[in-house]
């Protein structure tokens, strides 16, 4: 593993709680490593599991979702949505050879400033720790290994 | 027009004959120039036309030797539209559930490993082989593969497993009449899902303690809707246009057409709808319900795993 290797995690913040518990995060000068690309989304439930296989597709070494605790939901049921969806999307991605511990599902309310930052923290290491998804690699490999000569002639 | 089969089982060939005594009028309106399942054309014939000679080529099956892709590569060139006609080539098919492995892993199945195989010399194909007279040469086998598109540029996606009979029709006589829709658009099929054209009920509670297996699931409701009995049914994350006719004889839906329009994973959609109607908020029993499908990706993918976002697993 390179020394160099700076993990790219996206995370989907709820708009409700887990955002702004990010933004406390922020606004209480607490620390965290800056390998996190915020987006926020409406709520947990609006993850869909295109978004997350779309994020590795597209080169994410790891993907973070967080949402309200449960029971506190804007939306009632919205994050209970994801906890229902979040092992199968965990399965589905160990079954493409993605270690399931590169997704993870928070719950992050809009007072856990600090926890948000030691989820981030903790899970940036994580992922460090696993080195690279490098799915571009998966995707630009060659049909095969072999030389490929062309039969057909006109005659 | 032409006609190719590239890795596929034939079936969208006679999907194509099913249209019965209207293959005469296709005949009649066409110059049918190329077909190798019903005419002796050869690939030297389609080499020595000029290109863009052919009007239409409806191109079956997915792309996995280097021989399918030197066809893709000579059709495309010759025919002003390409048309992927049935799932393997819009989006791999069946034989796209391959990118589960590699070669290796193909080979290793299919030569050694399988019941029926008995094969003590060990021998798998060689793409040249050294004989008396001279060499023979089998085209290469890929790794990956992959969906028509993949390969060549392609007009117009043709879904289904096979199309069914009156959408090959319609896309027949809209070809026949130029009436096309814009380049890049999915013809003989619907926008929506297969749930809106299934006449099972639905509702909109979730029920699900336990996913079944169909053939396991013995005291099955033959009104109510699949999925909400548990049994996986693609229905929900499937284009439509096939008539629901798998879920109205009591098969759940396998996911032929494809995603629905403006779905880009077929896979990933499935499994939010599943997940939709699992009756709990509990991890640890969603957990263990989630864990009553042993194949999630085999369900997700059956029919678009080489355009799935992910495309192929990797391998170690």
């Amino acid at each position: 593993m390179s020394a160099q290797f700076e993990p790219r995690i996206i995370a989907f913040l709820c708009r409700w709680c887990s955002y702004t518990g990010a933004d406390l995060a922020g606004t209480s000068r607490l620390k965290y490593p800056p390998n996190v690309l915020p987006i926020r989304v409406m709520c947990s439930g609006r993850v869909d599991p295109t978004f997350v296989v779309s994020a590795f597709r597209k080169g994410a070494d790891g993907v973070l979702i967080c949402g309200c605790h449960p029971g506190d939901c804007h939306y009632n049921e919205g994050n209970y949505n994801m906890m229902r969806r979040f092992p199968l999307i965990r399965k589905l991605l160990a079954q493409f050879g993605i270690e399931p511990k590169r997704v993870r599902l928070e719950w992050v309310s809009a007072s856990d400033g600090d926890r948000y930052a030691k989820v981030v923290t903790e899970f940036t290491e994580q992922i460090r720790q696993m080195g690279p998804l490098a799915w571009d690699q998966v995707l630009s490999a060659p049909p095969t290994r072999e030389p490929v000569e062309s039969g057909v002639t006109a005659s | 027009m032409a006609l190719y089969w590239a890795a596929s089982c034939g079936g969208c060939e006679i999907s194509v004959l099913e249209v019965n005594e209207a293959i005469l009028d296709v005949a009649g309106f066409f110059d049918i120039v190329f077909w190798p399942v019903a005419l002796d054309f050869k690939y030297h014939h389609v080499a020595a036309m000029a290109d863009g000679e052919i009007l239409v080529c409806l191109f079956n099956g997915a792309v996995r030797n280097s021989e399918q892709k030197e066809i893709a590569e000579l059709l495309r060139r010759k025919s002003q539209v390409m048309v992927a006609h049935g799932s393997c080539a819009c989006w791999g098919g069946i034989p796209a559930l391959a990118n589960v492995t590699d070669r290796d892993g193909v080979f290793q199945r299919v030569y050694f490993e399988s019941p029926s195989t008995d094969n003590p010399q060990r021998i798998t194909p060689q793409t040249s082989t050294r004989m008396p007279e001279g060499e023979i040469t089998l085209p290469v086998f890929f790794d990956t593969v992959y969906a028509l598109d993949q390969v060549v540029p392609v007009e117009y996606y043709m879904p289904g497993c096979p199309p069914v009979v009156d959408q090959t029709l319609s896309v027949v006589e809209a070809l026949m009449s130029g009436a096309l829709p814009p380049p890049g658009s999915v013809v003989g099929a619907g926008s929506k899902t297969v749930c809106e054209e299934c006449k099972r009920e639905k509702s909109d509670e979730k029920k699900v303690r336990r996913f079944r297996r169909i053939h396991l699931a013995g005291d099955l409701d033959p009104i109510k809707c699949l999925l909400e009995q548990g049994v996986i049914c693609t229905g929900p994350a499937t284009r439509s246009g096939c008539g629901a006719k798998c879920t109205t004889v009591g098969m759940a839906c396998r996911g032929c057409y494809g995603p629905p329009a403006g779905v880009v994973d077929q896979g990933a959609k499935l499994i939010s709808a599943l997940a939709a109607v699992i009756d709990s908020q509990d991890p640890e029993e969603i957990e263990r319900i989630a864990d009553g499908i042993d194949d999630p990706l085999g369900y997700a993918y059956r029919f678009g795993m080489a355009a799935s976002s992910l495309r192929r697993v990797r391998v170690q």
